[in-house]
């Protein structure tokens, strides 16, 4: 089941004209803002498939700019999102792919600062504004959508999958699949964990403050 | 939670509910939200719509200039009490060419399921309540309706142009809508899911071509035929008309239909009405000269 609510059918709320191409673009940058945790000074936006084609009809440009700039999907600055960001020094790079991409509304994106910091992630827009995010440096992310999940970016050091979990099972949360990976021994790792139950702000905040996890995202609600 | 139509039906049968309530008892379940919560939301969905109509029907324009002020011509015309097609049939026709002119125009909209189908929810709920004269919560219950068939639609098939072609979106709008009308008609569950099946049969190999890649020509119009197909649809269920194929066997096939559809005429401005002489000069007016592509020259040739 990749949708979940009645939300996902009637909604979003949303500045035109395509739910998918617009809503689901602003939506897609808007978690690589997220994660990203500032505003970049750079952005390289690679489109592929009908996003490659379409893009400028349906305003697809502007509503990931806008995205990456953490407006939402009413947002009415999304038309003005180019200028807005060349004004706030935001660069901005499109790339149009000619590969043919498993789903056919698919982004990268990749986020840099000036202090070195960089992100890179690929999102899907599979319709009516809901969207996936299938890749997080070069992380595959085999999410069902079906459950609530979150992204633990933390320190590749032990005890730490373990002290996350203990948190989650003080609170009687079931996991239902989990993933770790990591990029180098010792370097930045990430766990992807989908559970039964949605997490509340509380158990959300002690996963955030453990020693050694840098970030907690909520990657389904 | 249910899975299908059948089930859908077969709940809300059980339980001696409307299709509404089904819907809105799983939304607490998933999410955990209160139902006042849930109401709210929707309510608010319902106030942007009725907004974007309001919008559109005071006449607006799209920046390319393709679309916009056919809602006014329409309204003026009804105005006139000419119309051969009936008032309510129409007026839910200018009501849909509303919501989506103020879409074309980059103006808050709805997603009913999508963007470009955001106009058939609307136009036919705020035609219909003109005759039928329902509360605020019944105008609610009708949006969690065409959610639950949409929720199917969604999970079994598409309702994604570029992935099923306008089937899968104005034909799902059309039939999501068609299934609250009956219900806000007073039908049965069983008459809903009928009359979503007789208006996606309708809509079955839709494709998906914009011109320029925008979501106006042909989409707007589009939400025209499929608000007066809904409506036609409703009322062949509620005279007891049902459908040889079962709704969830239309729906599964409109999904292998897109299956096939070729890329060319999903939602990729490279077939259909986009590649028309017509299509490729406005493209060409809006966006400048387009790269030469090898299946263009070879064509020409």
């Amino acid at each position: 089941m990749k949708y979940r609510s009645a939300f996902d059918i009637i909604g979003p709320v949303m500045i035109g004209p395509s739910s998918s191409h617009t809503a689901g673009a602003a939506r897609i940058g808007r978690v690589a803002r997220t994660l990203f945790e500032k505003q970049p000074t750079k952005a390289v936006i690679s489109l592929y498939g009908s996003f490659a084609k379409t893009y400028k009809g349906h305003g697809t440009d502007l509503a990931l700019v806008a995205g990456i700039m953490d407006f939402d999907t009413f947002d009415e600055r999304i038309p003005e999102a180019l200028e807005i960001a060349e004004q706030s020094g935001l660069e901005v790079e499109f790339i149009t792919e000619d590969a043919v991409t498993e789903h056919p509304n698919t982004v990268k994106i990749n986020l840099f600062d000036d202090a070195g910091k960089e992100l890179e992630i690929v999102g899907i827009s599979i319709g009516g504004g809901t969207i996936e995010i299938i890749e997080i440096n070069s992380f595959k992310l085999k999410l069902s959508g079906a459950h609530p999940a979150i992204l633990v970016v933390h320190h590749d050091r032990f005890g730490l999958i373990s002290a996350v979990t203990s948190v989650l099972s003080k609170y009687q949360i079931n996991i239902g699949h989990m993933e770790v990976s990591r990029k180098e021994k010792g370097d930045v790792a990430v766990m992807v964990i989908e559970m039964d139950h949605k997490l509340e702000e509380g158990v959300f905040a002690e996963l955030s403050s453990l020693e050694g996890v840098d970030q907690v995202i909520r990657l389904v609600d | 939670m249910f899975r299908n139509v059948a089930e859908l039906v077969e709940l809300a049968e059980q339980n001696q509910v409307k299709i509404a309530e089904i819907m809105i008892r799983q939304e607490i379940e998933v999410s955990g939200r209160s139902r006042e919560d849930i109401i709210a939301q929707m309510d608010n969905n319902l106030s942007v719509m009725e907004r974007a109509v309001e919008r559109g029907l005071n006449g607006v324009k799209s920046h390319s200039g393709l679309t916009g002020g056919d809602a006014v011509l329409l309204q003026n015309y009804i105005n006139t009490g000419k119309s051969l097609s009936g008032n309510l049939l129409l007026d839910a026709v200018s009501k849909a060419v509303a919501t989506n002119e103020v879409n074309a125009a980059m103006g808050i909209i709805c997603a009913t399921p999508t963007a470009g189908s955001a106009g058939v929810v609307p136009g036919t709920l705020f035609a219909v309540k003109e005759k039928l004269n329902p509360t605020r919560m019944e105008m609610i219950e009708f949006l969690f309706t065409t959610a639950a068939f949409g929720f199917v639609v969604a999970n079994n098939a598409s309702i994604s142009g570029a992935a099923g072609g306008c089937q899968a979106e104005v034909g799902s709008a059309s039939g999501m809508a068609a299934a609250a009308i009956v219900e806000m008609a007073g039908g049965t569950p069983q008459q809903s899911s009928e009359a979503f099946a007789i208006t996606l049969k309708n809509m079955l190999g839709l494709v998906c071509d914009p011109v320029a890649g925008l979501v106006e020509v042909p989409c707007v119009k589009r939400n025209a035929m499929g608000a007066s197909n809904a409506i036609t649809a409703a009322d062949m269920a509620l005279a007891g008309v049902t459908s040889r194929i079962p709704c969830d066997e239309v729906i599964g096939a409109m999904y292998a239909i897109g299956q096939t559809m070729p890329s060319a005429l999903r939602e990729t401005a490279e077939g259909g009405l986009a590649a028309t002489p017509t299509g490729r000069r406005l493209e060409e007016e809006i966006f400048g000269k387009p790269k030469t592509k090898l299946v263009d020259y070879l064509i020409t040739k």
